[in-house]
């Protein structure tokens, strides 16, 4: 349309002329989509780092076998007693193997799935670390170590040594920080593990790891396959774990459900097991906007005001221009568009001033020892929310906007040129 | 002789703050080229005809012609393009956008009108502005010049779409002996020189019985002149 420079000129003369009043509705602007992106982008950035600590450790989908009672015992087998009531005390698990049945061929076929990324197999054994006279429990995991630290973040809990050092090496170990501590042990010591049986292996320490979580760093350590296997003196065959990773973790528990019926395995999906993050995440999220949404009214309602004052103060310019040939939807343009522009400014400074204040966090030093990757606050920094922000900007001037530029279209001109 | 404007059989009624019957059955032509005058007491109507017959004001009954054309009914918008393109109106009081340039408040009705480029626009703006010897202060912001330099932009404005038609609501009201004649000689020249048609409300009877013809209202009616 030919009109739009014309009223975008009146427009912008207007607000130039009302400089302080334009700056204030502006700042009002810039502080709520300035906060907003701060907060979001903060917000956010933990939510992610914590999904990191917790939920990159999962896997998407953990194939494994459960120790538990048969569902059906011997005496419901037997016909005699089928019209009795049967009550068993005492049920004690089912002997069984630990192991998944079938594992290599299980492997094999999940590799050559389209929506798997990653499957790795793992061997897990209860054993005792040997330090003088104490025998302290914990867990021994044999794992494909390159895989793994493919196909999860592993490779960044890893603070001393490496994976590539307990894949070259045949009695490696990669222990966990605490253990290492309690047991004053470093790189390239020994450390004697014992299985429950009581066979001893020494194993060289080729890497320290430290995941965050204590429980896992005071009780877990890391091996090969290979290694994890021949300690509990079992076949190559013996896998007690399979992790998959997908290429879209939202099918996981379908995903997992059909593993479980095909494999008869327990599958446990990444949703199910962490099931209370989801929770925070979402709680998080929308303190976020909640906050943001308020700080954007209290600006709506700085616009309305300066808006609703500026038109009282323009009526004699709005009779004139109504004069002049001016309709009311033109004058209504005027003032509508002083208001985008005023969102549209604030709303820009707002997020280069969330953009600065993001950037500040972000290089302010955070560092904790549950998180050995992590040196400063975490901030995400995702274009999405700077569109929200803008829009939010642009559609909050505009609702703000509205009710005092209608006013403005409908003003009578005889009325204020009459009352003159 | 064509006619510029007929008013048919006009009524109004004030309903604030009691019924009033204010304008009475009120016909007239004026025909193409005549510099008529409004003159009558504070509330015989006047001013409220002249803003009846500016198109600003829809709230009457009977009907209204602009160049033989019905526009009593139209929409706010359609007679918001008629204003523009056919009706020029100067006010008592001088009404320029005060933080715009003179040679702005000027254009701004060509630039709503949007028949011609900026640039000859600007050309006619200046051409208007020395025809009422003010181009001097093109440049100047409206809120920097004097009532009577004022009133004369309002009149350039007025006349920057060539309007079939000028009104004026007593546009001497507020100046000066020296810069009410002033105007007075601009309109008549507009009249004399360029045929325009002018219509004026006024209170002043020395400018009234200068012009061609003098309609007089009392109570609502046109009792002499039609």
């Amino acid at each position: 349309m030919k009109q739009w420079p014309l009223i975008l000129s009146i427009a912008r003369t207007h607000l130039l002329t009302k400089m302080k009043s334009t700056i204030t509705a502006a700042l009002g602007v810039t502080f709520g989509i300035g906060a907003y992106i701060t907060l979001v982008s903060f917000m956010t950035g933990l939510n992610g780092m914590l999904d990191d600590l917790i939920l990159n450790q999962t896997p998407h989908i953990h194939l494994y076998n459960e120790v538990q009672p048969s569902e059906v015992q011997p005496i419901n087998r037997y016909a005699l007693f089928n019209s009795d009531l049967l009550q068993i005390r005492s049920v004690k698990p089912r002997k069984g193997q630990l192991k998944i049945h079938n594992a290599p061929p299980i492997l094999k076929n999940l590799k050559s799935r389209e929506d798997v990324v990653g499957v790795t197999p793992q061997v897990r054994a209860q054993i005792f670390y040997l330090s003088g006279a104490l025998n302290l429990g914990g867990v021994l995991v044999g794992m494909d170590i390159l895989e793994e630290e493919r196909i999860s973040n592993l490779g960044d809990y890893i603070v001393q040594g490496s994976a590539q050092a307990l894949a070259n090496s045949d009695n490696g170990v990669i222990l966990g920080i605490g253990l290492a501590e309690k047991m004053s042990l470093g790189m390239g010591d020994r450390v004697q593990v014992s299985t429950p049986g009581g066979a001893v292996f020494p194993l060289r320490i080729v890497g320290i790891y430290q995941s965050g979580l204590a429980d896992i760093d005071n009780t877990q350590s890391l091996t090969t396959v290979q290694n994890a296997q021949r300690i509990m003196g079992e076949a190559s065959n013996y896998i007690t774990d399979i992790h998959i990773k997908l290429a879209d973790v939202r099918e996981a528990p379908a995903m997992a459900r059909q593993l479980q019926a095909q494999y008869k395995v327990q599958a446990r999906d990444i949703q199910d097991a962490n099931a209370q993050f989801e929770t925070g995440t979402t709680i998080r999220n929308l303190i976020t906007y909640a906050v943001s949404i308020t700080l954007l009214i209290v600006a709506g309602f700085g616009i309305y005001n300066i808006l609703n004052m500026l038109i009282y103060e323009k009526m004699n310019d709005i009779a004139i221009l109504k004069a002049t040939g001016f309709s009311g939807l033109d004058v209504q343009n005027i003032f509508m568009s002083q208001a985008l522009l005023i969102g549209l400014i604030g709303g820009l400074s707002g997020l280069l001033l969330g953009f600065g204040l993001s950037h500040l966090i972000d290089s302010l030093p955070f560092e904790t020892e549950a998180l050995p990757t992590i040196d400063t606050f975490p901030v995400n920094h995702n274009p999405m929310y700077y569109l929200i922000g803008i829009t939010f900007a642009l559609l909050s001037t505009f609702i703000a906007g509205y009710l005092p530029s209608a006013k403005a279209r409908k003003i009578d001109p005889v009325q204020i040129i009459r009352g003159n | 002789m064509k006619t510029v404007l007929e008013a048919r059989n006009i009524d109004k009624y004030f309903t604030k703050p009691v019924e009033y019957h204010v304008l009475k059955d009120i016909s007239f032509t004026l025909p193409e080229g005549q510099f008529t005058s409004i003159i009558g007491k504070s509330g015989s109507g006047k001013s409220t005809l002249l803003y009846i017959l500016s198109t600003m004001d829809t709230a009457y009954e009977g009907s209204l012609y602009l160049k033989d054309k019905l526009i009593t009914g139209s929409s706010h918008k359609h007679l918001a393009r008629l204003r523009n393109e056919y009706i020029g109106f100067v006010f008592q009081f001088h009404y320029l956008l005060l933080e715009f340039s003179v040679l702005d408040n000027v254009m701004l009705p060509a630039l709503k009108l949007g028949l011609k480029s900026d640039e000859e626009i600007r050309h006619d703006a200046m051409e208007k502005l020395r025809m009422l010897h003010i181009d001097k202060l093109a440049d100047k912001k409206a809120s920097r010049i004097s009532g009577g330099e004022k009133q004369r932009v309002a009149i350039a404005r007025a006349l920057i779409n060539n309007p079939a038609i000028l009104m004026g609501d007593e546009p001497t009201g507020n100046l000066d002996s020296y810069n009410s004649e002033n105007v007075f000689q601009i309109f008549k020249q507009l009249r004399e020189e360029e045929g325009l048609s002018l219509l004026v409300v006024t209170h002043d009877e020395d400018f009234a019985r200068r012009t061609d013809r003098i309609l007089e209202m009392e109570d609502g009616r046109i009792i002499q002149g039609t």
